[in-house]
């Protein structure tokens, strides 16, 4: 156990630097919340109904929430693709090292893009479209849980999402559609009240609406409550919802996970 | 003499075809064994099965004692396997990959010392993706060695190199042989077989279809010699008697005086055409 987590941590630092000296994945996956939240920011300015809280606020949490989606759940599924199409993985299974390892790795890494995303968001959301940051240490609280529930959530999916690319060329694509898919759908870029009810059913199936909507809970705060569907931020359900989403995903993960391509095993 | 590798009536199908169908194998501890054979023969799904990474679906398979179908990471860390189409950490220095997978092993190598040994101490700080395809090949070694194996698989390891760095990585290989590791070594080149291996195995349509020294394969050191010289040839089984008359008909030097016994690839190419 305590091998395989100093292994993982060693793999977790090694994923970390391969990511970093990739430039282009680094500008390209940092950036495109970021362009994101300005240019929606900017486009859409004013109040929502007299809550007093800005569209703006409204898509800083909605972006944080498909940030970390974006670095757990695609980042993740492209990358184990690669990793399956370059040798990597048939590697890795070739030696001693406790396969958890492999995971731990995976998802330490994630957490680390996922942190440095979010304090990123945070800062542009912060110095140009005015987000108040909380300062009851519950809703801190809250965005720790969330977004650790939602990450890990959405990093399972992705290993699991990662065995369906026929190959590394195919992977971008099929990983992304799902993902593109579901922000539309999750409430990220088109408010979830201007969606037919049973879109609205389709997206509460996934993590994403949930850890979007745990993070409006933190933002937008009480006066936000309102707006919800529900009028309430079901924090306990958000909390449900993406707890199943770890089990399932960690469920499909171990059913579906092949450490070699379709075909050659 | 121990045995490294025990193999009885392996059979492997996909779908109705007989990739490997009823193979057998001994591979003795501290030899360099080749395996030949041409493309879709069944050789990569057999070393793939004895590396642990295919299951079987009939046969009885013993590598260093373990069911490789049953591998545990205790038998991983005593086998070392150099894959043919790895491509992978290209942005990773040699050294970090290296110091990385020795992490992996109880008993490992000192990175260094194997990255040395491989001939890369000079590049120990690039990142893989700047090296050539032969340098590329030694850091594939390192990795399959670092962990101090018993046994290593090497799939085709000069494909593609020129004949300089075929040389050097020959020696490499003979190296770690003198070290007393067992060495299976799948190849496309005779001349490589025949340089590093003890005995060789041809696999044709999933059997063995001969086994051998490099020089008795097939019956070659007994085969007839080709006797060419300026006014003729003959093939025969006693050339030294045959020159012995020509020496004297010619009264001293025979004019073009050639003998030739079959080369390996001609020992190689019959099997491959008797199995077709």
């Amino acid at each position: 156990m305590t091998a395989t987590l100093n292994i993982g941590f060693a793999r977790a630092s090694l994923e970390t630097k391969l990511f970093f000296r990739q430039r282009d994945a680094v500008i390209f996956t940092f950036s495109f919340p970021i362009i994101l939240l300005v240019l929606f920011g900017s486009i859409f300015e004013g109040d929502l109904e007299g809550t007093g809280i800005t569209v703006a606020q409204l898509y800083s949490a909605g972006l944080i929430g498909a940030g970390v989606m974006g670095v757990a759940f695609q980042n993740l599924a492209i990358g184990i693709a690669i990793d399956r199409d370059d040798g990597t993985l048939k590697r890795l299974a070739g030696t001693p090292m406790p396969r958890a390892a492999y995971f731990v790795g995976k998802l330490v890494s994630s957490l680390v893009l996922a942190v440095i995303e979010v304090a990123l968001l945070l800062a542009v959301a912060v110095l140009l479209f005015d987000l108040e940051l909380p300062t009851d240490p519950g809703r801190w609280a809250t965005l720790v849980w969330v977004l650790t529930l939602g990450l890990a959530g959405a990093a399972l999916l992705g290993i699991a999402v990662s065995s369906l690319p026929r190959n590394a060329k195919s992977a971008a694509a099929v990983v992304s559609m799902p993902y593109v898919l579901l922000q539309f759908i999750s409430g990220v870029y088109i408010p979830f009240t201007e969606l037919p009810s049973w879109l609205n059913d389709v997206a509460a199936i996934f993590p994403l609406k949930w850890m979007c909507q745990g993070l409006r809970s933190v933002f937008l705060g009480d006066a936000g409550a309102a707006l919800e569907l529900t009028g309430s931020y079901e924090l306990p359900k958000v909390a449900l919802v993406l707890g199943l989403w770890l089990v399932g995903g960690l469920v499909l993960c171990l059913a579906t996970f092949r450490w070699t391509n379709r075909g050659e095993g | 003499m121990t045995t490294a590798i025990h193999v009885r009536g392996l059979t492997k199908r996909y779908g109705e075809v007989h990739a490997v169908g009823g193979l057998d194998l001994d591979i003795r501890t501290g030899e360099v064994f080749a395996i030949l054979g041409p493309n879709g023969a069944g050789k990569s799904t057999t070393v793939e099965i004895l590396e642990g990474y295919r299951k079987r679906d009939a046969g009885e398979v013993s590598v260093l004692g373990v069911d490789p179908g049953q591998a545990t990471s205790a038998w991983r860390a005593r086998v070392g396997i150099v894959l043919q189409t790895a491509n992978d950490a290209a942005e990773l220095t040699v050294r970090e990959t290296v110091r990385h997978f020795a992490r992996y092993y109880p008993n490992s190598k000192d990175p260094d010392e194997v990255i040395a040994t491989v001939g890369l101490s000079e590049k120990a700080g690039a990142r893989i993706r700047q090296l050539s395809g032969g340098q590329r090949r030694r850091v594939d070694v390192a990795l399959g060695i670092v962990g101090r194996p018993e046994l290593v698989f090497l799939d085709e390891p000069t494909t593609g190199f020129d004949p300089e760095a075929r040389r050097q990585f020959w020696d490499l290989i003979r190296s770690l042989a003198a070290e007393g590791t067992t060495i299976v070594l799948t190849t496309h080149y005779l001349d490589e077989a025949e340089a590093l291996a003890d005995r060789v195995a041809v696999i044709a349509k999933g059997r063995i279809v001969a086994e051998g020294t490099p020089h008795t394969l097939g019956g070659r050191a007994t085969a007839s010699a080709r006797v060419t010289w300026a006014d003729g040839y003959a093939e025969t089984d006693t050339p030294t008697a045959l020159v012995r008359t020509l020496a004297e008909k010619y009264d001293g030097e025979i004019p073009g005086l050639q003998i030739v016994r079959p080369s390996l690839e001609d020992i190689y190419l019959d099997l491959i055409g008797d199995a077709e």
